[in-house]
């Protein structure tokens, strides 16, 4: 069942930052979302999240207003991996985990052994069985990331949704989680994702949404869709795409800096 | 689950059993007479309707079990409400006296006592006093869009020093007699008067919402982690935050309408719970519960045995409580930002 967004409208005191977006969002696939500081990509994905209110416009599942979910039932829908989170108490990885099965237990309950388990394979997973009784607090930032997937992979949603997943890390963890998210849309989940560096993109592959300067989005199939115009209007840069490799995998890349620094 | 699971249940006992032997022998210390064997011989002539030593019962069923149980309850409320606010807020360095709703419960009550009103209507106003002190110490920083731990801990020093302007003023325009010194009296932090009645208008309350937070403590967790994340997992969190807030308020609002405001142990006791067990709420505010109350039955018993004057208690808790919370901030490496 798919997310259909239609004439969405989102204003920040007064000033329109999304005028208008259409865009389908399908299950088994992945959506990746470009777009310049400021340009409302986090807005879009948190409205999406149902973490914040449209101005205006629809947002659809199987056909019915996203709205009109209860918490819970919206929690099965859409799974929600944050940029950072920074825990003002110290708890151990799984009971980290464990959370995301909340949408599973009842007001006054509290996980048992199955919802445990459930945490656990989330946990091994992601390949991460080893910190799973570590304290949150303690591990790395790249660490933090995969145990934030896990927990969403622990809730079961329909869709996921990651905001900037790869800001903090290494460029060994930031290949390592575009692979995760490949494998979580080859699973079934409908995986959304928003990234500054466009070669994500093209190296994930999928869908790609583009929101523009004039809060306008453009969408379609990340190969044909990104172009050297397209980067140069949405960063203003000059960006050069090209086939490189064995497997001749379109790579896009800053060709060079200005003679003059820029300046 | 979790591999220490036996450990914490072994900690439980320890803390259940240590409370229960520390109660029982809270009941055999006093002025009157320190001997276990009377107290039993109280008990067994309480119990059998035979009296044998009529004073010695009337001290242990009407002066010292309520002021045992009010000691063990008030611990735990107290404790509980602090591991309560700390997790809602998610804030460590906050608690009832530094959100302002001991102060708040206090001019409740102090308004309530400066009319004269009866005992029910001083509760209705400690906890009316309360859910105002933290709604405005709560919403302090909103106004002014600083959602740090540091701004709230601010608002609630704000808050907490309006209301004591404002007990001021009451106790100022109070007749000298009565009013003031029953305000006075009641504000110093003290089970001196506690009575049957006072406790059994307190106890269903403090049972009732410590039941509540101990129901919810596992949403407490996912609720400590932040409201987006706490939303994108499906917690209904205005719903829950409103039920802990006043659980918490009403929590510490019976607390203070029967002893005074009690410092400190709504801060350390949750703090020195999570260096023993860890902060899974599950289990911390349980033990932090038994904790509680352990410490408030031995300062109070140290308040009423250790000299021949009976000690405000503000005065041991401060005295205990402040050192034992720098060495908590030492130990826990917490990071205040």
């Amino acid at each position: 069942m798919s997310i259909e967004i239609s004439a969405l409208r989102f204003s920040y005191s007064n000033i329109e930052i999304l005028k208008g977006i259409n865009l389908t969002i399908e299950p088994g696939a992945t959506l990746s979302i470009l777009g310049s500081n400021g340009s409302g990509k986090t807005t879009l994905l948190n409205i999406i999240a149902g973490l914040l209110a449209p101005a205006g416009g629809n947002l659809l599942y199987d056909g019915k207003p996203m709205a009109e979910f209860a918490p819970e039932a919206m929690a099965r829908i859409v799974g929600f991996v944050p940029q950072t989170i920074i825990p003002a108490f110290d708890y151990s990885v799984l009971e980290y985990v464990v959370t995301g099965c909340a949408p599973y237990i009842g007001t006054f309950g509290r996980p048992k052994s199955v919802h445990y388990d459930i945490a656990m394979e989330a946990i091994f997973e992601m390949g991460i069985s080893h910190l799973a009784n570590k304290s949150y607090r303690l591990i790395s930032g790249g660490e933090r990331q995969q145990v934030s997937i896990a927990r969403v992979i622990a809730q079961k949603p329909a869709y996921i949704l990651l905001d900037e997943p790869t800001s903090h890390l290494d460029y060994g963890n930031q290949a390592r989680t575009l692979n995760t998210i490949k494998k979580l849309a080859n699973d079934g989940y409908g995986v959304v994702f928003t990234t500054h560096n466009p070669d994500q993109a093209l190296l994930v592959g999928g869908k790609c949404a583009v929101l523009g300067r004039d809060g306008r989005l453009a969408s379609g199939g990340s190969l044909e869709l990104i172009s050297k115009e397209l980067l140069a209007s949405i960063y203003n840069i000059n960006v050069d795409i090209a086939r490189f490799g064995d497997k001749g995998r379109q790579v896009c890349f800053i060709p060079q800096l200005d003679d003059d620094g820029g300046l | 689950m979790p591999e220490s699971k036996e450990k914490y249940r072994a900690t439980m006992l320890i803390a259940t059993t240590l409370l229960s032997v520390l109660a029982a022998a809270a009941l055999c210390f006093g002025r009157y007479s320190a001997n276990p064997l009377d107290v039993l011989e109280a008990a067994r002539g309480k119990l059998s309707g035979s009296t044998t030593n009529a004073a010695m019962e009337t001290i242990v069923f009407k002066v010292r079990l309520p002021r045992v149980a009010a000691s063990v309850l008030i611990g735990c409320a107290l404790s509980l409400s602090g591991a309560a606010y700390q997790s809602t807020f998610r804030n460590p360095l906050v608690s009832p006296d530094l959100l302002g709703v001991s102060s708040g419960a206090s001019l409740g009550a102090a308004i309530a006592l400066y009319f004269g009103m009866p005992l029910s209507s001083v509760q209705l106003f400690a906890f009316a006093g309360g859910i105002a002190a933290v709604l405005a110490a709560a919403s302090l920083p909103k106004l002014l869009r600083n959602p740090s731990n540091m701004a709230l801990v601010l608002s609630g020093i704000i808050v907490s020093s309006f209301m004591n302007a404002v007990i001021g003023i009451v106790k100022l325009l109070s007749r000298e007699q009565d009013q003031l010194a029953a305000i006075v009296f009641w504000q110093m932090g003290s089970l001196s008067r506690i009575n049957s009645k006072q406790l059994l208008s307190s106890a269903p309350v403090i049972v009732a919402c410590s039941a509540v937070m101990i129901a919810i403590s596992w949403r407490m967790n996912i609720l400590s982690f932040g409201e987006e994340e706490a939303r994108s997992v499906g917690v209904n969190v205005p719903r829950l935050r409103a039920i802990a807030i006043i659980c918490a308020s009403l929590l510490t609002a019976s607390s203070v309408s029967i002893s005074g405001s009690i410092g400190w142990i709504g801060l350390v006791i949750p703090h020195f719970g999570r260096l023993i067990c860890g902060s899974d709420n599950t289990r911390l505010m349980p033990l932090a519960a038994a904790l509680g109350g352990i410490f408030l039955l031995l300062i109070d018993t140290a308040a009423r045995t250790a000299t021949s004057i009976e000690i405000p208690i503000s005065i041991l808790t401060g005295l205990i409580g402040a050192p034992m919370y720098a060495w908590l901030l030492f130990k826990l490496r917490a990071k205040i930002t």
